[in-house]
């Protein structure tokens, strides 16, 4: 997968976050998913299955366990699409 | 943030959801009456939340079973059965389920949270795949993080979803385990066991359908959805509760594949913990036989179920889509929900509230569960009194959807 396949994959995170936390805070990639964005296991959980959808891959739930930041879940999307 | 400073902030979210020390979770049960009444402080109330579904916890050969029970075993077993061995009671109550199900194994655990994470941990591990319903129940949740599986989900009950995944599964559709439920516990709607068994034959992977809810319920000797549906034989595994429609506390999980039994050996949850206390078993023993014959129980079940959720449809709350003995009232907020579960308590009326993330997809829920005992008088003073609070609650039209 190429470096713009990664921009994307961070873009559409960042954008779905930002819906989806209703807060004011800037979405960067080192911005931590449960301590910043308070995001609740079930919302956490449907955007994977949103992820899933828009690239069209599996992302087992167990895999966010050690995901605390956008960048780590980027980085977790593009390895299972580039494996695919 | 330290550790105790989490559980701080937890109880500061739950406080400012539950305002005034209003003990809506775990509320204090002074007396218990009959299956239908207790006392909450000096309020003589009316139960609907319990799982009561069949009204036998006061059954005569229930209570009675389990007195003769403790005279000949004692109050417990004392250690896991692996370590000090299975009982005759254990033994029996394992081939009365696994013939109650027409199956040849079945297997006791100590809970019904523990016989889907006994089962599931113990069918699949790492390198394979569970591949569950959104609105699975915590323990099925539990048993897949346990067993290191691969766990995928499903939107709630949608097939289209379902398929989408399994292909995308591949090759792996093969080691992959489907959850479902026969009825979900929150909203009280079916799982579509028709159209799931079909994707389970299609993609050539495995079922385990949780009766916890169905059992007692559905089917015409009270199997679940296995017995409506007349799919009994296509499921791979059946697990349930004894804590609902057989009111005790234990679980259980019934196959025809002879492979059921290696979980004996390697199933934490079913080794390492004390086996049933000989009560237990022998009124579930006894329980297991009413709810078999239990067609007339069923019966007036259905018609107390259908009273009430028509009483409520009609009242104006938007509510799960399948009538049933679980109905829940789907409020827009929690404050909404927080008002209409203390006034129902107010006017003596038991009911559960369920909060955000409990309840599926954010809703705030005031949760029924109807069961056999209750009488249409008693039925109808729960619809009246929903119908009497609605405008208070709902000042405006309710915008949820289910």
């Amino acid at each position: 997968m190429t470096e713009s396949n990664y921009d994307e994959i961070m873009q559409l995170l960042c954008d779905r976050l930002s819906s989806l936390t209703n807060s004011d805070t800037q979405i960067t990639p080192e911005t931590n998913l449960i301590s910043q964005l308070s995001i609740d296991s079930i919302k956490l959980l449907n955007l994977i299955m949103e992820i899933e959808d828009t690239f069209d891959v599996s992302i087992p739930i167990n895999a966010l366990t050690d995901i605390h930041t956008v960048r780590g879940l980027a980085d977790l999307v593009h390895k299972i699409k580039s494996a695919s | 943030m330290n550790l105790l400073e989490k559980l701080d902030a937890a109880a500061a979210a739950r406080k400012s959801l539950l305002p005034n020390g209003v003990g809506a979770f775990g509320i204090p049960i002074e007396e218990v009456y009959s299956a239908t009444e207790a006392r909450i402080g000096d309020r003589r109330v009316l139960l609907l939340g319990t799982n009561n579904y069949l009204g036998l916890t006061f059954a005569p050969e229930c209570i009675r079973a389990a007195h003769e029970a403790i005279d000949k075993e004692g109050t417990g077993t004392t250690g896991s059965r692996m370590a000090n061995g299975s009982y005759f009671g254990h033994r029996a109550l394992e081939r009365e389920f696994a013939d109650f199900y027409q199956c040849s194994s079945g297997i006791v655990f100590t809970t019904g949270y523990q016989a889907n994470l006994g089962t599931i941990s113990g069918l699949v591990g790492p390198g394979d795949t569970v591949l569950i319903d959104g609105d699975s129940h915590a323990s099925i949740y539990d048993g897949c993080v346990l067993s290191g599986a691969d766990i995928i989900r499903f939107k709630h009950n949608d097939m289209v979803d379902m398929e989408k995944r399994l292909r995308r599964l591949g090759d792996r559709a093969e080691t992959t385990l489907i959850i479902a439920e026969g009825i979900y516990s929150m909203l009280g709607d079916q799982a579509p066991l028709a159209e799931i068994v079909k994707l389970k034959n299609a993609y050539n992977c495995f079922l385990l359908l949780d009766e916890a809810h169905s059992l007692g319920v559905l089917g015409e000797t009270g199997q679940g959805l296995v017995e409506k549906t007349g799919l009994l034989k296509e499921v791979d595994f059946i697990t349930g509760t004894f804590s609902k429609s057989l009111c005790s506390i234990g679980g259980f999980c019934v196959s025809n594949h002879p492979q059921l039994e290696q979980l004996r050996y390697i199933s934490h949850p079913y080794i390492f913990t004390a086996s049933p206390s000989p009560a237990t078993i022998a009124s579930t023993r006894a329980a297991l036989i009413l709810l078999s014959k239990g067609s007339d129980l069923r019966k007036q079940l259905w018609s107390n179920s259908t009273q009430l959720y028509s009483q409520l449809k009609e009242a104006g709350y938007l509510l799960g889509p399948d009538p049933g003995p679980v109905i829940a009232a789907i409020l827009d907020t929690p404050q909404q929900a927080l008002q209409l579960w203390q006034s129902l308590l107010e006017h003596n009326i038991y009911v559960n509230l369920i909060l955000p993330p409990a309840a599926p997809e954010g809703k705030s829920l005031v949760r029924c569960s109807v069961n056999a005992a209750h009488t249409p008088e008693q039925i109808k003073y729960v619809g009246d009194t929903f119908f009497k609070l609605y405008n208070m609650i709902c000042p405006h039209p309710l915008t949820s959807s289910p």
